[in-house]
């Protein structure tokens, strides 16, 4: 079909201002937030109804035309990297939370409702959804459930698969699927779970019920402070070791500890090697001080040079403020910076991060570490200058090697940013030739012309052979199959 | 009896595969009744058993297949720790493999999580002989599909599990279980009153008389959580618990078939002939009751729920809609068939004994 028959076809679905096809109109959807890399679509559509997703996806299924699902942008993986030949079919205008479910406890939401909205929302019953992305302003609930999103409260409350109830989903073939229910599980294998954080792959999610849960009556931060990372890094497995889960336990490095400050001045220890900031929360004030006790002990047996109990409210947001703004406060510091999203056991801690300010060394870029350390889940950001000719390239080396070393702990290349186009050749790294068949064999079953996504998440093992990024399981040579160059 | 027999399983499966031989997967075989019919020539799992890796202080443990659920329950009790979704063993024999296969969990689901959210990864024998792992040891892991949570609850019919890694959390210090004479309605009211405020609330159920709520936490915890909620203590609390989650309390005498009703909790009693028991806050109603099967699935399904023929299942031969599992629409019935094919397409494993396809 001619781009101008497209066009035509498009606008007998869509109102005309839904259909984006000029460079100008296009420019804006270029990217997601690793910017690095950037794309024009071909066109832009921004359906309005669940109807209109259908047309267009029976259209872009008849002409073959692949289809990026795009939220809110915030992804940091490319997932939603436009493709040259393919459209952007962006859920920006589902923004409505359908039902409040009070005695239930669910919440049924269209795709491009903000995260933070449905707290804010059922704030008012005492209740709220506890996945909280740092990007939770602007992420949208597709695009969380699409990468199975993280936060700071995961650590106790889970991930946004621990946190949904159900999906409504249209196929590739244009289909309107129900997964889930409104109990507590559905007939049938965990279709839920295998379209949570499958990035746009397997389907457009086009309604999602999430799980509310009520708000803790006590609520208490701790920030710790220590003069070596290694102390830091191993008071967090003590916590936890004490059977301790505390609501969140995040960590900052004096990379970070010193960006945050002077964006927010949250009132940081500057000289600190790393501060550990960690939320209780509990049914009783006695209960609550307790475990604050518990928790300040550790700390200090963990030879923290000073812990710090919020005064009020207003302390418990300051200190939490300057690790929510982290990530912008380093981007105030370095011309550009890249987030990095392995995840280790927690006992690597120390190892990992030493190995890390070795690379950081070596490769002569600095990196800010800011990340939830109580679920393992590193975010090295690299700071670089792509102004700098080659200089994005190495970054993108030292991040590969970050990555790589954290699959050495025993870990995981990506805890919750996903794979996109980011970390697809370390996906080389992480499984077998055999396994990455399956994945491909998956995502067939959904989406049989490879419409949805295509190119992402998954590498072809072609690409791995290339790669030479191999792994190497039990001493075998890997790719066997494959001719060697 | 540590012992990884991965290899010899594989090779029986292979060679199945290659003769077109279906497998029926035996654990421990204590959960026989559950599920569609048993086809095939037996796979026992039971001798592939350990603790392949156990960190306590990592709140992650990785093990066998075969290794009897009590075995692991009591290594991880000896830590201080638990499976948080409070599993049914349903027999002595019960093994972990099968508890995943199942997908079952116990009274703790609503407030802690299903087995399904502590999985954090498995290693599997696929229909074709392919040894694969997905997932990992670690709290978060985006890589891939989520496969390792897609073969909790498959029954064993996308793949033979050999290894499992759980996420497990530390026991409570305390419980305390009060109880209060209610009606059917009130006690789905107050079972969902309670569950929508912040209260250390780990089980909540009805009998059809009584009410009972359990709290775990640390003393003081519950201690202001009783000053906030009503009721009696229950002095056989741990007891009572145990009988509901192994199907042992008296109501699951009962010799009609046995019907588990998913359902969101604040559902209101439905107009169904039958003895009723409701756990998880009523989000799990067990029915047992000889109504025709297709008056039962289309109550439930107008409520948006679903059900399930979980005992007893032969009483209704050669009855219409009589399945084990509650039909799936034609797209979702659809996806399952090729999501078969991936894993088995030569349907060797526990044939016909899931949704029928
Ligand atoms: C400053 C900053 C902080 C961040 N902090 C966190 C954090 O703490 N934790 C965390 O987990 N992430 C974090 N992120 C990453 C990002 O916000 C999340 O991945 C978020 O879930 C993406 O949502 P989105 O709406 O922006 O999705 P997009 O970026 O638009 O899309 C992400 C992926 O989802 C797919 N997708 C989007 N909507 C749909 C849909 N309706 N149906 C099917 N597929 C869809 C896209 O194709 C793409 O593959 C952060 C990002 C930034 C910029």
């Amino acid at each position: 079909m001619s781009q101008k028959k497209l066009l035509a076809s498009l606008k007998s679905i869509l109102p005309s201002h839904c259909v984006l096809s000029t460079e100008e109109e296009l420019r804006p959807y270029e990217c997601d937030g690793l910017s690095a890399y950037r794309q024009i679509p071909k066109l832009v559509l921004l359906p309005e109804t669940v109807d209109q997703v259908q047309q267009v996806m029976r259209l872009c299924y008849a002409e073959k035309l692949p289809v990026v699902a795009r939220g809110a942008g915030t992804g940091l993986s490319g997932g939603a990297l436009p493709l040259a030949d393919g459209v952007i079919l962006s859920l920006a205008k589902f923004n409505q939370i359908l039902d409040v479910d009070y005695a239930n406890r669910i919440a049924r939401v269209e795709p491009g409702v903000r995260n933070l909205a449905i707290s804010e929302a059922v704030g008012r019953l005492g209740l709220y959804y506890a996945p909280d992305p740092s990007s939770q302003i602007a992420c949208t609930i597709g695009g969380n459930v699409a990468e199975n999103s993280g936060g700071v409260h995961c650590l106790k409350y889970g991930l946004t698969v621990h946190n949904i109830a159900q999906i409504k989903v249209v196929t590739a073939e244009g289909e309107l699927i129900t997964i889930g229910g409104s109990g507590l599980d559905a007939p049938g294998y965990d279709l839920l779970a295998l379209l949570t954080g499958s990035e746009g792959m397997l389907g457009i999610i086009v309604e999602v019920t999430v799980k509310l849960i009520p708000k803790p009556d006590f609520v208490q931060v701790l920030l710790a402070a220590f003069d070596d990372i290694e102390k830091a890094a191993t008071a967090v497995g003590d916590i936890i070791a004490q059977g301790v889960i505390p609501a969140g336990l995040e960590m900052m490095d004096n990379p970070a500890i010193r960006a945050a400050e002077a964006f927010v001045h949250a009132g940081y220890p500057v000289d600190a090697a790393a501060i550990l900031l960690c939320e209780l929360d509990g049914g009783s004030e006695e209960e609550l001080s307790e475990q604050v006790d518990t928790v300040s002990n550790i700390l200090y047996q963990a030879q923290a040079s000073q812990v710090r109990v919020a005064e009020d409210a207003q302390q418990r947001a300051t200190f939490w403020q300057g690790r929510k703004a982290a990530f912008p406060a380093v981007g105030r510091i370095s011309p550009d910076y890249y987030c990095m999203d392995g995840t280790i056991p927690r006992k690597q801690l120390p190892a990992v991060l030493k190995r890390i300010s070795e690379l950081s060394k070596e490769y002569g870029l600095a990196v800010a570490n800011v990340f939830h350390a109580g679920d393992g889940n590193l975010h090295p950001l690299i700071l670089y200058d792509a102004n700098i000719p080659g200089e994005l390239e190495r970054t993108e080396q030292f991040g590969g090697q970050i990555l790589e070393a954290c699959v050495g702990a025993g870990g995981s290349i990506t805890g919750e940013h996903g794979v996109g186009v980011e970390k697809i050749d370390q996906m080389c790294v992480q499984f077998q030739p055999l396994e990455l068949e399956y994945f491909h064999a998956i995502k067939d079953a959904f989406d049989e012309h490879g419409l949805l996504n295509p190119g992402k998440a998954v590498p072809t093992l072609h690409r791995c052979a290339e790669l030479g990024a191999m792994h190497v399981h039990k001493g075998q040579l890997p790719f066997p199959e494959l001719e060697r160059f | 009896m540590e012992k990884d027999l991965s290899l010899e399983l594989q090779a029986q499966v292979t060679a199945a595969s290659e003769q077109d031989t279906p497998l029926r997967i035996i654990g421990g075989d204590s959960k026989a009744f559950y599920g569609g019919e048993l086809i095939g020539e037996a796979l026992s799992v039971a001798g592939h058993r350990g603790i392949v890796s156990y960190e306590p202080s990592e709140l992650v443990v990785t093990v066998r297949s075969g290794t009897p659920l009590k075995d692991l329950e009591r290594v991880l009790a000896a830590q201080g720790q638990m499976l948080p979704f409070e599993p049914p063993h349903y027999g002595d024999g019960a093994t972990i493999g099968g508890t995943i296969a199942c997908g079952f969990s116990g009274p703790r689901r609503p407030f802690a999580g299903a087995a399904r959210d502590f999985v954090l990864g498995c290693k599997v024998l696929t229909g074709k002989g392919d040894i694969v792992s997905f997932g990992g040891q670690v709290m978060k892991n985006v890589a891939g599909y989520d496969v390792a949570r897609l073969m909790t609850g498959a029954l064993g019919t996308l793949g033979v599990l050999l290894e499992i890694s759980l996420k497990v959390l530390p026991m409570p210090e305390q419980e305390v279980t009060l109880s209060m004479p209610l009606s059917t309605t009130e006690a789905l009211d107050v079972m969902c009153a309670r569950a929508v405020k912040p209260l250390p609330l780990t089980a909540a159920s009805y009998d059809g008389e009584v009410v009972c709520l359990r709290l775990s936490g640390a003393p003081s915890a519950l201690k202001a959580a009783q000053k906030k909620i009503a009721g009696e203590v229950l002095d056989y609390g741990e007891q009572y618990w145990r009988e509901v989650r192994e199907q042992e309390y008296y109501f699951f005498q009962s010799t009609l078939p046995l019907w588990r009703l998913s359902l969101a909790p604040a559902t209101l009693p439905l107009p169904l002939q039958g003895q009723w028991f409701f756990d998880w806050g009523g989000a799990q109603r067990w029915l047992a009751s000889d109504m025709m099967p297709a008056d039962i699935r289309d109550a439930v399904a107008a409520e948006g729920g679903h059900a399930t023929l979980f005992r007893n299942k032969h009483y209704y031969e050669g009855i219409a809609y009589a399945d084990v599992f509650h039909p799936l629409s034609k797209p979702v019935n659809k996806i399952h068939q090729k999501l078969k094919t991936v894993f088995d397409p030569k349907n060797i494993l526990n044939r016909d004994r899931f949704v029928i396809f």
